[in-house]
């Protein structure tokens, strides 16, 4: 219904420099996720698409208009807020009509607007409420419902659920993933938990210190971080960095010397590297394996954390912490000593400027789009 | 178990009595004292010129009050006076708040002035307005006045019941103000935010987001602002004295006129218990609205 164009844009409050230089594409029906931590600028630049901050230079466009100097109602968006900003005074069935009031449609056609959000929603029982009487999760669905019968191009989240606790998180998650696909309507959403990102996005827009770092889809920047930022930002333990030496590169690949004195052939392009060269190997947790008989790598565990399907390491190396994922019936013990390796396509190699050396093979599903994930379920049903 | 919990209230009762005693004490001898006594004089033959008249008068005075055309005068008054300036405090303080809550250069000063007439004493602030502003001939406004080629005009004598509400008004505006003011700014901005993405102008956010908001804090200042001007009396005595007639006496001035001009100590008492029963039928009606203001 709706695409949307970030043209250099930039802001500043005073000397600060909130967004420096933001170019973005988002296609008609995609759901974009910013995702960055705390001040990195995501919820500015969503403020900014809404209208409700000016943007300090560069264009913004909605469907190939310029939209810098529009009001923030009449550029087809909906918002939805991280405190749901409802009307406290006001019924669910007025909150969510309010837009309509204002524009003068008249009783019955608004009833009926509100009837239709509120059975998208399961809102019908509650339409009679005031706020107050709602749960969190109802007020969510509420906030979304108010945004849903403006019939906007674009859906604007701003953290939407970091107000619920976990379970209900999870759940409004896939409600909203659901949403997506009902209303086939544009999606952007902030939030600075990853997991939200990963789960819901086509495309991944990851942000720092008011800069995109990277743009992609979630196997992209899971398999292809661009450097060593998105690679620490994007997966679940965080991934591990180890300082490793350049001793051998060519057209096939990288050989480093790992912390342990094994040196592995990692399979990125970096011919230009001279011997000697000092880099830094991220390798994630998942990615990490016992290997008690031939590991490269060595450390006794600090932290063991058992999840009961998987268990944590923590385990420190002479000059790292690295954690690990392992088995959930492995029997160690704290303070042993383990030994662990990786296969070396795992492994990532960053620069001294933090840029990652690009892969040599793409990860089959680095491409992937969710709505390919749907198909290819889709296919597999039939 | 039953046992020991009732034993148990007993003596936290007890206890709790105890501890609560002064203070409930002092209250209640605070109040009932001198309610009793102005019930007592008011069924008093108690007059000072004529200190032979004593006795029991039983609803005499009562009689004289009700029939004396200076009370309905004075209620009437009372009513118009606290009505009227209730009014001009509520909508001048709400939209003051607004403006207020605007960002501007000077803001905090600007804040910090248009509060400080409530710190002047109301016999101080009515002198002021009698000697500097509603002055006829002197008078900044007669000034005013005649700078635009207009007759000046004697406000205490012509416009003499207006003249105190507007004095009154300027009083109580900016505690109005003050009050609102802090409602209005725990305001949700996302909110007003919400209301601008649904295509809200500033009129339409006013009406559907600020003043809702507000409610509970109009209904606030309306209650203690009653409470007060009830009972204005300074800037009636200092300025007109009631006069001209009676035309600005209310009823806590006709009762000062009862008892301490005429000494007619009974009348006065008489006048202080309807004063009261007044008081308290407007207080049951606005202690009931404020409560479920609030409770919502």
């Amino acid at each position: 219904m709706a695409t949307l164009q970030l043209d250099r844009v930039t802001k500043s409050f005073g000397d600060t420099h909130v967004i420096q230089g933001v170019d973005l594409e988002v296609d008609d029906k995609e759901f974009v996720v910013f995702v960055g931590p705390s001040g990195c600028g995501k919820s500015t630049l969503l403020r900014m698409i809404a209208g409700l901050e000016s943007a300090t230079s560069g264009d913004i466009l909605i469907d190939g208009q310029r939209m810098n100097d529009i009001g923030p109602a009449d550029r087809g968006l909906a918002m939805v807020f991280q405190s749901y900003a409802l009307y406290p005074h006001m019924t669910v069935e007025d909150n969510m009509g309010f837009s309509l009031r204002l524009a003068g449609v008249d009783k019955p056609a608004r009833r009926e607007k509100v009837r239709e959000a509120a059975r998208i929603l399961q809102l019908e029982p509650l339409l009679d409420r005031k706020p107050k009487a709602l749960s969190g999760g109802q007020r969510q669905r509420v906030a979304i419902g108010r945004a849903i019968v403006r019939n906007p191009g674009i859906f604007l989240f701003d953290e939407p659920l970091s107000n619920l606790d976990a379970a209900l998180r999870v759940q409004m998650r896939i409600e909203l993933a659901r949403l997506h696909e009902e209303l086939d309507a544009t999606m952007i959403y902030v939030t600075h938990d990853q997991i939200e990102a990963m789960t819901m996005a086509d495309k991944i827009v990851v942000l720092q210190g008011g800069v995109v770092e990277q743009v992609g889809s979630p196997m992209e920047l899971y398999h292809h971080p661009c450097n060593r930022f998105v690679a620490g930002f994007i997966g679940s333990p965080k991934m591990n960095f180890l300082p490793v030496q350049v001793v051998e590169a060519d057209a096939d690949g990288v050989g480093v010397r790992l912390p342990g004195g094994d040196v592995t052939r990692v399979p990125v392009a970096g011919e230009k590297l001279s011997p000697g060269t000092p880099l830094e190997l991220g390798i994630r947790p998942e990615h990490l394996v016992l290997d008690e008989a031939q590991g490269p790598l060595s450390g006794e565990i600090q932290v063991l954390e058992r999840l009961g399907g998987q268990t944590s390491l923590y385990v420190r190396m002479d000059d790292a912490m690295v954690t690990l994922m392992a088995d959930g019936d492995i029997a160690h013990c704290v303070h042993d000593t383990v030994r662990f390796g990786f296969e070396s396509h795992r492994a990532h190699l960053f620069d001294a400027e933090g840029l990652a050396l690009p892969s040599l093979e793409k990860h089959p599903l680095a491409g992937l789009r969710r709505q390919d994930n749907r198909v290819a379920s889709d296919a597999n049903g039939a | 178990m039953t046992k020991t919990r009732a034993a148990g209230r007993t003596v936290g009762g007890l206890r709790t009595l105890s501890l609560q005693a002064p203070a409930v004490t002092l209250l209640l001898l605070w109040m009932i004292v001198p309610l009793a006594m102005t019930v007592w004089f008011s069924l008093q033959r108690y007059n000072l010129l004529m200190p032979e008249m004593t006795g029991f008068a039983g609803l005499e005075n009562y009689r004289y009050l009700f029939t004396d055309p200076a009370l309905w005068t004075a209620m009437g008054n009372t009513l118009l006076l606290v009505g009227s300036v209730l009014a001009i405090t509520v909508v001048g303080g709400t939209l003051l708040a607004v403006l207020f809550q605007q960002e501007f250069p000077g803001r905090g000063v600007a804040r910090v002035l248009a509060i400080s007439p409530f710190f002047v004493m109301p016999t101080v602030s009515a002198l002021v307005w009698k000697n500097m502003m509603m002055h006829p001939s002197n008078g900044v406004l007669s000034w005013l006045a005649e700078s635009f080629g207009l007759p000046a005009v004697d406000w205490f004598s012509s416009l003499p019941l207006t003249s105190i509400i507007i004095i009154v008004s300027w009083q109580w505006l900016p505690f109005a103000l003050l009050i609102l003011l802090t409602a209005i700014q725990s305001l949700d901005d996302d909110q007003v935010e919400a209301a601008r993405m649904d295509g809200a102008g500033p009129v339409a956010i006013f009406f559907f987001i600020t003043l809702p908001h507000l409610k509970r804090a109009i209904s606030v200042v309306i209650m203690i602002e009653m409470i007060f001007l009830l009972t204005i009396f300074a800037e009636i005595f200092v300025t007109t004295s009631g006069g001209p007639g009676l035309a600005t006496t209310n009823l806590a001035f006709l009762i000062y006129i009862q008892a301490l001009l005429d000494f007619d100590v009974g009348m006065a008492s008489a006048g202080g218990v309807v004063a009261v029963i007044l008081a308290n039928i407007v207080a049951i009606f606005l202690v009931r609205m404020v409560a479920k203001n609030l409770e919502s």
